[in-house]
This record gives structure tokens, sequence and C-alpha cells, in this order.
């Protein structure tokens, strides 16, 4: 029964991850049109740059998960501007090739400064320890872990379902030239999108850093179960993508309980299921 | 008294010039070349409606002067500016509205979000309430999707949102195409009271009775250039012309 209980707790931090990161690309591709082969790459950089936060400015945890976020969300803004957005009147393949190379190049330049053996991350003071459930103990920093992860992806969701400026993002998803035509400045609002879904996944990196250990590696480690999860929740919707990028990570640790073996590979076999299935995922809407 | 205010506005408005004056307008899709030197303007507080068969490039002017196309060449001048070359947020900021021949309701957005949409680009817009009192079909079905609702719902709810913006310059794409008759004679009581107030309105139409309850002046579009055009006045004249023209 504990392994059980631990096994969940560890699939809901994949979940987590999955969840974040899946999310950011479903705003990306419905904005851009582009899928974005460089979100681990950048979800890396979030590891990386709380590292350095730490290690070059002294500054902490807390901040760094705010300030991680938002210095690799203004990273991508200058990617999207001066790279990618020469991309959008070409063909998806096009885009995707475009930043699986930027993955490769950024993960190139990491490994050439720091190597890949990883360098640790301590967990900030106050979440360290665990707590007594009553029928388990859960280190406190994996709690935190799946709470923030819920807490952000929830607001995500909500601003893009519930705000005037997530109405806008739908519309533009839908029909950009016309929301344009509106007066809505749709060039701004696409490189704002791609730094928001940057963002999140930096936000996904820094939340890794004390758990894995920093590492060039880190973002491909993930990215592959990540595109599965895209695929198997359909690209078409945000609480879609929450929800299969957790429910996913719970699967996978509950393979582990029950049928080890076949962990590293669950996650493939239900995309498959899925996709002979419901070709759109399973919260795709249709064209 | 009203009256004599609205000429005088006229008067002041035709001395400064038209709203919108387009000279020599090409316009291609990509290599294709559709609109070969569109002449024609619009004058303020006037109705203009471009009428042509299908296919003549009706659309594709209303779409140049938006600034949708992404190739045109020529002038088109909206009151002191030239926004031949300008990108179509900066246009609809300058106060364009345009209501495409889809009518574009958003799938993904309820009829609130839909009607909220476009941004406000200056003051002196329909306020909600009034929006409710020209539509008030909108105001039961504010909760349901954009799609969700009837043709006729769509194109009210399609003009309802251009009039929030406080542009005074609405381009309508054939707004009764495929239409109840009650329905399209509401659009045509919704057009003139919009005239009244003020607003100058560009109009797309195949339907050539209802434009000319609406319209103080035509436009024949025909393989992408203007052949002719008359004043409402001038339409018992024109008839015969206008049955070749068009074709009916
Ligand atoms: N996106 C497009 N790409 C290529 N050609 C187009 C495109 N849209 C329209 N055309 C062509 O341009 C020409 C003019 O089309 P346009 O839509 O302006 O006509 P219209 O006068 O509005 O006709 P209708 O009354 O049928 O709406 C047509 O020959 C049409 O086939
Ligand atoms: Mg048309």
């Amino acid at each position: 029964m504990q392994a059980l209980y631990a096994q969940l707790l560890v699939g809901l931090i994949n979940g987590s991850f999955y969840a974040l990161l899946s999310l950011g690309l479903a705003v990306i591709f419905g904005m851009l049109n582009i899928i974005n082969f460089a979100h681990g790459a950048l979800f890396m950089m979030g590891a990386f740059a709380s590292w350095m936060l730490l290690n070059y400015v002294g500054i902490g945890y807390f901040p760094a998960l705010i300030l991680a976020p938002l210095l690799v969300g203004i990273f991508g803004i200058i990617l999207e501007k001066t790279i990618i957005s020469r991309l959008y009147k070409l063909d998806h393949l096009y885009g995707l090739l475009l930043t699986f190379g930027l993955s490769l190049v950024i993960e190139g330049l990491f490994r050439n400064s720091y190597g890949s053996s990883g360098m640790p991350y301590r967990i900030p003071d106050i979440l360290q320890g665990a707590t007594n459930l009553g029928f388990m103990y859960m280190p406190n920093y994996r709690g935190w872990v799946v709470l923030a992860a819920m807490v952000v992806c929830v607001s995500t969701w909500a601003i893009i379902e519930k705000t005037s400026l997530g109405a806008t993002l739908r519309a533009a998803t839908e029909n950009a030239p016309l929301v344009q035509a509106f007066g809505v400045n749709v060039p701004r609002l696409i490189t704002l999108t791609y730094g928001g879904g940057v963002a999140l996944a930096a936000f996904a990196g820094v939340l890794a850093a004390p758990i894995y250990s920093v590492n060039p590696n880190m973002g491909s480690n993930f990215i592959n179960t990540v595109f599965a999860v895209v695929v198997i929740g359909g690209m078409g919707s945000i609480m879609g993508s929450i929800l299969t990028g957790f429910g996913l990570g719970v699967v996978e640790g509950l393979t582990k309980v029950f049928y080890p073996q076949a962990s590293a590979t669950v996650v493939f076999v239900v995309m498959v299921i899925v996709l002979l299935t419901r070709p759109r995922g399973l919260f795709g809407r249709a064209a | 008294m009203a009256d004599v205010k609205m000429a005088d506005r006229a008067t002041a408005a035709a001395a400064a010039g038209p709203v919108l004056a387009v000279e020599n307008l090409e316009a291609w899709y990509g290599e294709s070349h559709i609109l070969h030197g569109i002449n024609f303007n619009v004058n303020a507080g006037e109705v203009v409606t471009l009428l042509g068969r299908n296919g003549a490039g009706k659309t594709t002017t209303l779409k140049s002067v938006m600034g949708i196309i992404g190739k045109r060449t020529g002038s088109i001048r909206f009151g002191d500016q030239d926004i031949t070359r300008a990108s179509s947020d900066r246009i609809a900021r300058m106060g364009v509205a345009f209501c495409p021949e889809e009518r574009g309701i958003f799938a993904s957005l309820d009829v609130r979000e839909n009607l909220l949409l476009p941004p406000i680009v200056r003051s002196g817009g329909l306020s909600l309430d009034q929006i409710f009192e020209l539509f008030p079909n909108l105001k039961e079905r504010l909760n349901s999707q954009g799609t969700k609702l009837s043709g006729g719902e769509q194109q009210m709810l399609a003009i309802a949102r251009i009039l929030r913006t406080g542009a005074r310059f609405l381009m309508l794409d054939e707004p009764t195409e495929g239409l109840a008759p009650v329905i399209i004679q509401q659009i045509g009581h919704t057009i003139a009271r919009l005239k009244s107030e003020g607003f100058t309105i560009l109009l797309v139409e195949q339907n050539f009775r209802f434009a000319s309850t609406v319209a103080d002046r035509f436009y024949i579009v025909e393989h992408g250039k203007i052949i002719d055009g008359f004043a409402n006045s001038e339409l018992q004249a024109n008839m015969d012309k206008l049955h070749t023209y068009l074709g009916v």
C-alpha cells in the first residue's frame, strides 16, 4: 500500500510537469500554429536560470520562481521576434524543424559550459522535510510542486477561458485576420503568447530543479512523453491538456506499481490506443 | 431643427472631402490579380452600395480597404490619412469597422464575449443598452455559444459588435445574405437608424431590392473594376442597364 501511495505521488509530480509543459505547447500551437520542439530546452533553461540566479547573484528559490520564467520568457519573446516569426507563412513542418534545431543549439551551448553531469539545487529550507499524512509520509517539496503546478495550471486556464484577454486569444486562434481587423495588434499578441508558453515551461523547470539535477538534458528526458501527452489530450483544449498531463502522470505511476516493466512505455501505448479510436485526442475539438 | 443640423453637418463634411476615397486600387490574392483599378468614394453620412455579380470583386474591395489583402496598390484615403499600406489593426483604430460576409462569429466565444471582443477605438460608440434596444434577441442569448445562434441572430451579433467600438465608418458585406424577409427588414431598419445617427456605411449587396431601400448611391463592380455608378434618385432611369449588369 505504501508503495502504491508513493508511486501515486511520483505520478502526480511527473503529471505536474506534463501538465505545465503540454499546457504551454497547446497555447503556443493554438496561436502560432507551431509545434514548439524547443519546449524541453526552455524548460531546462528555467532550471538553469534558477541555478544561476542562486549561484551567481544569490537570489533564492522563491524569487527565482518568478524571475526565471520572466527571464526565459523574454528570451522566448526575442526568439519569436527574430527567428520564429519568419516561418508563419510556411507549413507546420518548418516550425517544427526550426524549433527542434533551436533546442539542439540551446542544449549544446549549456552542455559546453556546464557539462552534462548535472548540478544539485537545494530544496529551500521551508520546504525541507516530510509531512505525515496518516497513510504515508509526503516529502514537503513534492507536495509543494503538485500544489504550485495545479495553481498555475488553473490560473492559466482561468485567464484563457474567463477573461477578455483570453477571449481575444481564443478568437485569434480561430480567425486571426478578423481579430486584427477589429484593431487588435495580433502580431504582438502572438509574441506575448509565445513568451507566456515559454514562461510556463521555465516555471516547470524551476520546480524541477531541486528534484532532478540541473543538467542540459533534463528537458529532452521529458519532452517525448510531453508530446505524447499533447497528442493524447488533443491540441484544442486547455483544460484537456491539464487533465491529460496529471492523468497520464498518475497512470504512469500506477503502472510502476502493478507492472513496472511497462512504466516507460505505458504513455505511448495509451497514445496509440487514443490515436486509433479518437484521432483528435481525448479533448480535441472538431476542426 | 434636427434636419437643419444634419444638413449643416453634411455640407461641412462634403467641404472636408470624402470619408473614403479609393483610387485605382489593384489587389492580388497570391498570384491572382483580382482588382484592376477600383475608383469610388464615400461621403460622410452616406450609405453607398457596391453591387455586382458573384466573384466581381466586392468583398476583395472591402478587404483591401480594411488592409486584410496582402498585396494592394493604388491609393486608399480615409479622412485625411493615406491607409493604402497600413496594417488592418491600425486602420481599425482610425475608426473603420468591418462586418465580414461569412459573419465571423467565434465558436469558442459566447455571445457576450463575441459582442465585447472588438476593442473600443474611440468614444461615442453605442452602449450595450442601446445595442440591446436595436437587437433584443441578443440580450436573451448572451450566454449561448456564438455559433449556436440562428443565421439572423449571428448577423445581428456581427453588426452589433462593431457598433460598440466608436467607429463611425462601417463596411457591411452582404448583411442580408441567406436571411428571412423579416430579418432583412430588421437589418434595413437598423441601417436606416444608423444613417440617421450619422454613421457612414459602405454596403456590399446582391439583394438589389434591399439595397435600393437603404442606399444613397450605387457603384457597379465587374471583373475587378467599377464600371458605373449612380444616385438612388437616378435609379429608375438606369433600370435597364442595371438588369444587364446584374443579370437579374
Ligand atoms: N482567398 C482567395 N484566394 C484566391 N482567389 C480568391 C480568394 N477569395 C476570392 N478570390 C477570387 O477573387 C474574385 C473576387 O472575389 P470576391 O470575393 O471579391 O467576389 P464578390 O464580388 O465578393 O463575390 P460574391 O458576391 O460571391 O461574394 C473571385 O474570382 C474569387 O474566386
Ligand atoms: Mg463577397
